[in-house]
């Protein structure tokens, strides 16, 4: 493991290094910004309107990050062709791989935390006081950066075998199907043949299922999120996400470098 | 018997191309051949022959169709094999964020180098690559003979027993070539083997104990740098300058640029073209072999191939 804590290290590093980072950072301020103004013209639902915004900057910015410096993790070091001299070093092809995803995740876990701070420099600045029920907060910040943890794994499969376009599509693609899975489970059309039916369940269960890692609006009105709901996302990201880096480890083993 | 430093056993690979990729270009055919422990070897060919191919095949960069391949007794898919081998990729290109010693330390951290030692060895590559003054600034702001530089420096950082380098001095001014074959002969003398390509075939000649010439694919033979190119001299040529007025049969034959004359002749005509200049008290600058150049010498190959194509198919029909 200890090459794919030296990778990580490098990643994280090139990303404190990437300028685009501080950019989203500070578009993230600009987010809170505008949260607190929202926040001063909604009376009686300041609190919950900052919640709802903050989180979801923090998870659009996420997802930005995921999406686009994901693909890149792969695909820019073959373009560029600095994986060469990495590869003929005592370094699995596959340790190279978990190096660049962890190392996103790190980066995405530092800058994740940030913004939640971010957040909670808003609320504090709105209600003059933080109470025990915001720190559930951070719970939905933690399961957002779950959901882009997987982000990261899927964006890293398809970097592996297509082009960084291509990849950015399918990702992008597989993220908002990802967001209807529950839906896509129970969905009840009349017009459809039982075997179609069974086939789209089929698909639905195959992709990764999103909405779970979503709890804004429960915590945006102060409600609590079930333990269980946490445990059962959390282990269903590792789960699910292992089988995604196999997978893209599997196909990145065997790939010609140009 | 030693074993041998590098083994190349049938080692073949195609590209597909094409619609579907659905052709395919040979890159590199049945490929055997061996290098021995201690010694410089020369991989000569023009661009495109499969040189780079042979190389990124013995790297794992990329995978063969057939064939397989030992370092140090090692398969090449044993990725231990890495740690007594260092390579300098063609072309190079490193994190440009990086410093140079921030870039070498980060390599040096696979090969399980301590700290105290990643930093002593840092500072003497640099050193040893003349990059000690640069080594703060990021690579970005590096020219490309400086990023070689660097490249050659990741490449014998951890003192690998073989180092293979892809056309090392490509890009490098006259006194990187000078250093950079310094750095060759050096690990030559301590003990380490060198796998070098190149189509500069003065540098094989300077370096090389031994070199194997590979065109359109196929190696063509393997041998000492005199055996395999230095023995198709054409002739002798004598730069001279003589006094006006001389009657020198000689002069004929010469061609004039400014005050000197030169003349090119077959080998044995030499000793009398001397006697003869030495009669006139002329100057002799001085008397040099004619050898092909590099593209006559590769062009010869190309077109030998060409013929026995051509011979086949005629036979053929």
């Amino acid at each position: 493991m200890k090459n794919v804590r030296t990778v990580a290290a490098n990643t994280f590093r090139e990303a404190v290094r990437d300028r685009v980072l501080y950019n989203l950072v500070f578009f993230a301020l600009l987010m809170m910004g505008a949260a607190i103004l929202v926040g001063q013209i909604s009376i009686g639902i300041e609190e919950s309107v900052i919640v709802s915004l903050g989180l979801t900057a923090i998870s659009v910015i996420g997802l930005f990050i995921a999406v686009f410096i994901g693909v890149g993790l792969v695909s820019k070091e073959m373009d560029k062709r600095t994986l060469y001299a990495l590869l003929a070093k005592p370094v699995e092809r596959w340790e190279f791989l978990l190096g660049k995803f962890c190392g996103l995740v790190m980066t995405l876990t530092v800058n994740t935390a940030a913004m939640a701070v971010g957040l909670y420099l808003a609320l504090w600045a709105v209600k003059h006081t933080l109470e025990k029920s915001d720190g559930w907060i951070l719970v939905a910040v933690y399961l957002i950066l779950l959901k882009l943890a997987l982000i990261v794994a899927l964006a890293l499969l398809f970097s592996c075998f297509t082009t960084p376009f291509l990849a950015i599509l399918f990702t992008a693609g597989i993220y908002v199907a990802g967001v209807f899975a529950g839906d896509l489970r129970t969905v009840q059309a009349v017009d459809l043949s039982p075997a179609t039916m069974n086939l789209l369940k089929g698909v639905s269960y195959l992709l990764p299922n999103f909405e779970d890692f979503n709890v804004m609006g429960a915590v945006a009105h102060g409600r609590a999120v079930p333990g269980a709901l946490v445990g059962q996302a959390t282990l269903y990201a590792v789960v699910y996400g292992a089988v995604v880096l196999a997978a893209a480890s599997a196909i990145f083993s065997r790939r010609n470098l140009k | 018997m030693a074993t041998p430093a590098i083994e190349i056993e049938h080692l073949s690979k195609e590209y597909p191309y094409g619609f579907l990729n659905l052709k395919k270009k040979i890159s590199l055919e049945d490929l055997s051949m061996r290098v021995d422990t201690g010694e410089v070897f020369g991989f000569l060919g023009p661009n495109g022959a499969g040189k780079s191919t042979t190389i990124k095949l013995l790297m794992r960069l990329i995978f063969p169709d057939r064939g397989t391949a030992r370092i140090l007794g090692k398969s090449i898919d044993d990725v231990s094999m890495h740690q007594e081998t260092g390579y300098l990729p063609e072309q190079p290109y490193f994190y440009d964020y990086l410093t140079a010693a921030e870039l070498l330390d980060y390599f040096a951290r696979f090969h399980g180098l301590t700290a105290t030692d990643r930093k002593t060895r840092v500072q003497n590559m640099l050193k040893k690559v003349g990059l000690e003054t640069a080594k703060k600034i990021q690579l970005r702001k590096y020219s490309k003979g400086m990023l070689q530089r660097v490249g050659l420096a990741q490449a014998i950082l951890h003192d690998p027993q073989v180092v293979i380098l892809d056309e090392p001095m490509s890009g490098l001014d006259p006194l990187g070539r000078r250093e950079v074959r310094d750095i060759i002969l050096e690990l030559k003398k301590d003990g380490r083997t060198v796998l070098f390509s190149t189509h500069i075939l003065s540098d094989a000649e300077m370096l090389c104990d031994r070199v194997g010439v590979i065109v359109g694919g196929k190696l063509r033979g393997v041998g000492t740098p005199g055996e395999m190119v230095g023995i198709q001299t054409q002739g002798m040529e004598v730069l001279f300058e003589v006094a006006e007025g001389k009657n020198l049969p000689l002069l004929a034959k010469a061609t004039r640029t400014g005050e000197r004359y030169r003349v090119q002749m077959p080998e044995e005509e030499l000793y009398g073209a001397i006697e003869q200049l030495r009669a006139a008290g002329a100057r002799i600058l001085s008397v040099a072999q004619i050898k092909p150049t590099l593209e006559e010498f590769f062009m010869n190959l190309v077109e030998a191939d060409r013929a026995q194509a051509n011979a086949v198919e005629v036979s053929g029909k």
